[in-house]
């Protein structure tokens, strides 16, 4: 039957509007849930820092933009930003290379090899708490394992958590034993992904193992590696749980990184006003950094 | 002749051993890696092990001890009884299980928006809903804590006539450790990318057939999708039962800790014997091992999904 065109028309028109219906029936519960705990949140942590707060945790005067220039140009934000620099560098460089290795010793064609990938990857089912909790007794001072094995190739013996020198490897050696598990599951399937054909073009070629590690490994899982970076800085920056078991920031600040500084500005001392203008600096360091990251890293990367 | 083809065959025997020798070799010195570095990584897993069997008198030994010599089970029992730490992974079961739910819920429906309905805006609202994802709960935890905070005290909040006064979200409850985390930008564009896999002449045919929106998405895409929201479940549950900043923040109830804030009430309790400490914490890391052995495929493919290109 011939339909009339105008009739067309319309409900062509119509087609995408009643889509928007539909639409925004599947959509309302993510975009209230998001409006509720991550819109409204972002843009009222950037109004709070506007305000003083006083020392019961009332909104006090409003200062406009004194507080974010006094709070993010002072020294307690400075070591904090540094010592939140020193912890990515030492979680994220040797989980690199570790999660690496463990995934190229995961990735050969042995019998019984799916037995070592599940013990590489039983990291990643140790909440941050539990990882916490058995790093703290390996640390003790009178009885833990890592003092003793500090103290047989030489060290005098430590309370590793209560020395300002070595809290921050102390802590960062638990994070990156946590974080071992997810890095070795993401190189093992990047290293999945390589087609064999390439390894075998390369032998072909006379290439070593090494000279096919350069060659052919690393390029063909740079986009790996650059995810394993975003997440892994994105991971350090997010940290809190370890922190809060083993340290709690301290001893003398040497632990206490932006997050764990927000944690006890806002909930310890009440100081909302102070902890939101962190709350936004670390929103804009991480966004800054993935940025970063995303831009300069992806240049290297060789994608297929 | 004979013996030159015996003489051929021996040589090729002895190649071939020689070969397999080698082969052995190699495979010896990979599993002695292999053995090395398994042993390192379940170091500070079996070192728990043995400390939560340690009788108390040996806790102090020093250098520590490396086997245990009179394992006592009753720790484990000690640490159920010194706390509730029963409760405590009832919460936590209970806070893992809505979120899940809650999130395999909203993310399918708003995966099958993006990927199936076409409307003005569409392209906008979903890098609105990615946007989401570079935002860290420790950026926006203030407010949120101001929100619980003010459901709670809030005397005169009602709507239609029903007070919700610290109905919806108060300080101890499991709503405040679920509703926040009920919506998800990762399991929406995991699903989405899942959902464009599937032909659109499927949803013609299913319209022809008279099949709404709801009726497709249940009967025809979720269960073309099981794999994938096996994937997000896992991952979901990884991260749910992982929590830690929020729910130590909106917890102050004993009976309403989750298990990772309440193994911090067992240290604070048994500060002097480690090893019922350690059978806590062995108690409250089983569930994920379960977990990991179980579904590691999945648990994988939900972790890989954004890192390596498919």
């Amino acid at each position: 039957m011939p339909q009339l065109p105008a009739v067309g028309v319309l409900a062509r028109g119509l087609a995408p509007l009643k889509n928007l219906g539909f639409g925004l029936l599947f959509l309302w519960p993510s975009i209230l849930l998001f409006s509720i705990f991550v819109f409204y949140p972002l843009i009222k942590s950037v109004y709070l820092g506007f305000y003083e707060s006083d020392p019961l945790g009332n909104q006090g005067d409003y200062v406009g933009f004194d507080q974010y220039r006094s709070v993010l140009g002072g020294s307690d934000f400075r070591d904090s930003l540094w010592v939140t620099v020193k912890f990515t560098v030492y979680t994220v460089v040797p989980g690199i290379v570790l999660g690496l290795g463990l995934a190229m010793l995961a990735n050969q064609k042995l019998p019984g090899i799916s037995i070592f990938r599940t013990i590489f990857a039983s990291t990643v089912a140790t909440s941050v708490a539990v990882a916490s909790m058995m790093w703290l007794t390996l640390l003790n001072p009178t009885t833990g394992l890592v003092t003793w094995i500090l103290e047989e190739l030489g060290q005098p013996r430590l309370n590793l958590l209560n020395d300002p020198d070595w809290a921050l490897p102390a802590v960062s050696l638990t994070t990156i034993w946590l974080n071992l598990g997810l890095a070795t599951i993401v190189f093992l399937a990047g290293l999945q992904s390589i087609p064999e054909r390439l390894y075998e073009s390369a032998r072909i070629d006379g290439a070593g193992r090494i000279g096919t590690f350069w060659h052919v490994t690393l390029p063909m899982l740079s986009p790996t590696l650059l995810f394993v970076t975003v997440v892994g800085t994105i991971l350090a920056f997010e940290s809190f749980g370890q922190i809060h078991i083993l340290t709690r920031g301290g001893p003398l600040g040497a632990t206490n990184v932006i997050v764990y500084s927000i944690y006890t500005e806002a909930f310890q001392s009440f100081d909302y006003g102070v902890a939101s203008v962190q709350a936004v600096g670390l929103f804009v360091l991480v966004l800054g950094l993935t940025g970063l990251q995303l831009r300069f890293l992806e240049r290297r990367v060789f994608y297929q | 002749m004979a013996t030159q083809s015996e003489a051929l065959t021996t040589k090729a025997v002895t190649t071939e051993r020689a070969a397999r020798h080698r082969a052995w070799g190699r495979h010896a010195l990979s599993y002695a890696l292999l053995i090395l570095a398994a042993t390192v990584v379940l170091l500070p897993i079996y070192m728990t092990v043995v400390n939560a069997l340690l009788p108390k008198e040996t806790i102090v030994a020093y250098p520590p001890k490396l086997f245990p010599s009179d394992p006592q089970w009753g720790n484990f029992t000690r640490a159920l009884d010194e706390v509730p730490l029963a409760r405590y992974m009832l919460n936590s079961t209970i806070q893992t299980g809505v979120i899940v739910i809650g999130q395999l819920v909203t993310a399918a429906l708003a995966a099958y928006a993006f990927a199936f309905l076409r409307f003005p805006g569409r392209g906008l609202l979903f890098l609105i809903f990615l946007s989401t994802l570079m935002v860290p709960l420790e950026v926006s935890i203030i407010p949120n804590f101001q929100t619980v905070q003010w459901m709670a005290h809030k005397p005169d909040l009602e709507i239609l006539g029903f007070n919700l006064a610290g109905k919806i979200l108060s300080k101890d409850s499991y709503q405040a450790l679920t509703i926040p985390f009920l919506a998800t930008a990762f399991g929406t564009f995991l699903l989405r990318q899942h959902f464009m896999t599937i032909p659109r002449e499927l949803r013609d045919a299913a319209a022809i057939d008279g099949y709404g929106h709801f009726r497709f998405l249940l009967f025809v895409v979720l269960p073309l999708s099981r794999p994938v929201l096996a994937s997000l479940a896992v991952f979901a549950f990884l991260s749910a039962w992982n929590q830690y900043l929020w729910p130590l923040l909106v917890t102050d109830d004993d009976n309403m800790r989750t298990v990772q804030i309440g193994l911090q009430a067992l240290r604070g309790r048994e500060i002097d014997s480690f090893n019922v400490v350690m059978a806590g914490t062995l108690i409250a890391a089983m569930p994920m091992f379960a977990m990991l052995v179980a579904f590691q495929g999945q648990l994988v493919r939900g972790l890989t999904a954004g890192a390596v290109k498919r």
